[in-house]
């Protein structure tokens, strides 16, 4: 036991692979009990509930807090939070939709990239070079972002008719199963960011910088050069996340996704990534993010008020919590 | 690892009892309480209101889930996450179509936002109702169950000119969130009512409070620096009103300033009572509600279709100061008829 968890504690170097897959497995098992569990019941309550069109319906509601979770996953690896990631994919909605109307879309996504890019560089920084804590750091970022917001968009909503942006709400059948472009996107990304965490030294990096900081310096890993760059790629999963989000409801809308950051910090935490750093995976939060989403529809479908959707969702993350605290707990002794 | 399997089924096991016990209390709701797949033509209705928390809101439920029992309907309630949740309402209608609802009572919190997923939502036989707030453009849904915004705002503002008598207006305005179209109706109306336009020199200052107390009451701090000389002002809601008095009463201004709302809560109408406001214009939630679930009940029954359009549900102004020429009841009939 003991030897297994120091192992995993100093990752970075030995023993990486296998030690790396325990770390990222373990707490999978619960969110993916849980998410069984909930599917059956609702199969159970409602006949409606295990149709090919509600699951399609499921993963459409869960694009875009699913996509921005990926990169809340990346901070939190970090022992980091964001709580202004929500914030920045919605001023990039409403910044995209702005200049597109002069430049043209795909110029206009570029801008945008750059945009969400470089807000989020501004906490990269803010947390790297001059050490600040990532929570207060994007506090005062997630409140000067919303402000900003408003005022760019002058409080007013702007309906998206450019096929290019609304591009990812679009449909398409495999087998009887329609889905849309926004839920491949989520695929990829989950994918690809999932296969960098797992396969690549860097994904090895976050995982000990977040794990144990000193051991990770100690190993060579260049801890804020690392950090910094999991923040560039938050922004631009922030612009994948408002592009989504003009496909899935094309109105930018500088009042939309106001929990984003809650709502991403709760599918990161039910999927048993460790809020401590270092521990968990972005497959824990695609579960999730899909467990949040079956309980609301669910609910629903079986004629639930909404509000004991919210209790659900606060007794998950409570057990999800107090699962990490048992494990920590043990690893520490 | 030998270790740990026993303590993750420990933890599996509880995270299973929990979600279970939810859905078994949940399943106490009374909304709940039919069987699943219940006995083929019973009448589903769901209602989707901006924000489950706001009163008006929960009386215009409560209003809603009386009639439906009254009518042997169920109802399914859902809401907003907090006030302009678009995204949420949209959720909300995408499951409660796959819910299999006859017709779906909506306040829109993005008059615009929302129409793609109401579109879909009758394009599947389901009756869309606006309760409270119209859509942009208004025939997006089958009818309009709300006040006529602006002549509650003009009734305000009526009043308010009655109340001053012959001194000049000096008005300032505490507004609700910019852009929404009940709070342009309601403030274009007063200012009608009242007799000025948005540029008249009269008007010295205005102010957006999003409808909350706290954020009225520093609004009206700020507006009091600059412009203490005010005698009238015009409140979104009886919230916006309470703030407004509490700075006004700090100025110790109270004798100079009358003030007009909008709304008929049972706490504005006690404002009204004590002279927090000086006449309020109440709202019927609880109408709205009734006539919607009556025009999903007739559609599911036959397939009739309620008459299509804005539906006026009527307001009223309520002032213990009735002034000549302005419709009003007293504190007595408000307290009767207020809604929670």
């Amino acid at each position: 036991m003991t030897t297994t968890d120091n192992l995993s504690r100093a990752s970075a170097t030995t023993g990486a692979t296998r030690s790396l897959t325990r770390i990222t497995q373990a707490p999978l098992f619960g969110a993916s009990i849980a998410l069984v569990v909930a599917i059956v019941a609702f199969g159970i309550l409602s006949p409606r509930f295990l149709t090919l069109g509600n699951f399609s319906l499921i993963f459409q509601q869960s694009v875009v807090i699913g996509i921005l979770a990926v990169a809340q996953t990346l901070i939190i690896l970090t022992a980091g939070i964001d709580l202004s990631v929500g914030a920045i994919a919605v001023l990039g909605t409403i910044v995209v939709t702005m200049t597109s109307e002069s430049v043209g879309a795909p110029l206009a996504l570029l801008v945008t990239l750059l945009v969400c890019v470089a807000l989020a560089s501004i906490n990269g920084g803010l947390v790297t070079l001059l050490g600040l804590p990532p929570f207060i750091v994007t506090l005062g970022t997630f409140t000067a972002i919303v402000a900003a917001t408003r005022l760019v968009a002058g409080s007013q909503t702007f309906p998206v008719s450019d096929p290019l942006l609304t591009f990812l709400g679009n449909k398409f059948s495999i087998g009887g199963f329609t889905t849309t472009y926004g839920v491949v996107a989520m695929v990829v990304v989950y994918i690809v960011v999932g296969y960098s965490l797992t396969q690549t030294a860097w994904g090895r990096h976050v995982y000990a910088v977040g794990g144990n900081p000193v051991a990770a310096r100690l190993s060579g890993v260049q801890a804020n050069r690392t950090i910094f760059s999991v923040y560039l790629l938050s922004g631009v999963i922030a612009l994948i996340g408002a592009w989504a989000a003009l496909g899935r409801i094309p109105n930018a809308d500088p009042n939309a996704y106001q929990n984003a950051n809650l709502e991403t910090i709760t599918a990161v935490v039910i999927g048993g990534t460790s809020l401590f750093g270092g521990r968990g995976g972005v497959l824990g939060t695609l579960i999730g993010t899909l467990i949040v989403g079956v309980l609301r529809n669910g609910l629903t479908l079986a004629g639930v008020d909404n509000l004991y959707q919210n209790i659900a969702t606060g007794v998950l993350v409570i057990i999800a919590v107090a699962v990490d605290q048992v494990m920590r707990r043990r690893n520490a002794r | 690892m030998k270790f740990q399997r026993p303590r993750q089924w420990t933890l599996a096991i509880a995270a299973a009892a929990a979600l279970v016990s939810v859905s078994a209390c949940a399943d106490t709701d009374p909304g709940a309480s039919e069987a699943p797949g219940g006995a083929e033509g019973d009448v589903k209705i769901g209602l989707v209101t901006k924000t489950d928390s706001n009163p008006f809101f929960v009386k215009m439920r409560e209003a809603a889930q009386s009639a439906t029992d009254e009518h042997g309907a169920e109802l399914i309630a859902l809401a907003g996450a907090f006030d302009g949740d678009n995204e949420g309402q949209v959720a909300a209608i995408e499951n409660l179509v796959s819910q299999g609802v006859d017709g779906i009572m909506i306040t829109p919190n993005s008059s615009s936002g929302i129409l793609a997923a109401i579109e879909s939502a009758r394009e599947q036989g389901v009756l869309v109702v606006a309760l409270d707030t119209a859509t942009d453009p208004e025939d997006a849904v089958d009818a309009t169950f709300a006040t006529d915004n602006f002549a509650a705002g003009v009734a305000q503002g009526a009043w308010v000119k009655a109340a001053l008598g012959d001194t000049e207006p000096q008005l300032l305005m505490l507004d609700g969130t910019p852009g929404g179209t009940v709070d342009t109706f309601r403030h274009d109306g007063f200012l009608e009512g009242i007799g000025l336009t948005e540029d008249s020199p009269q008007v010295l200052g205005m102010e957006s409070t999003n409808g909350d107390q706290t954020k009225a009451q520093t609004a009206m701090e700020n507006l009091l620096q600059r412009a203490p000389q005010a005698n009238a002002l015009y409140t979104i809601n009886e919230p916006a009103a309470a703030g407004g008095h509490a700075a006004i009463v700090a100025a110790g201004l109270q004798d100079q300033i009358v003030i007009g709302s909008i709304d008929g809560s049972c706490t504005g109408v006690e404002n009204v009572k004590k002279g927090v406001i000086g006449a309020t214009v109440m709202q019927f939630p609880t109408k709205m509600a009734e006539q919607g679930v009556e025009a999903i009940v007739a559609f599911a029954k036959d397939g009739t279709k309620p008459k299509g359009g804005f539906n006026d549900t009527g307001s009223v102004l309520i002032t213990d100061n009735p002034a000549e020429g302005v419709e009003s009841e007293d504190t007595a009939w408000g307290a009767e008829n207020c809604w929670g």
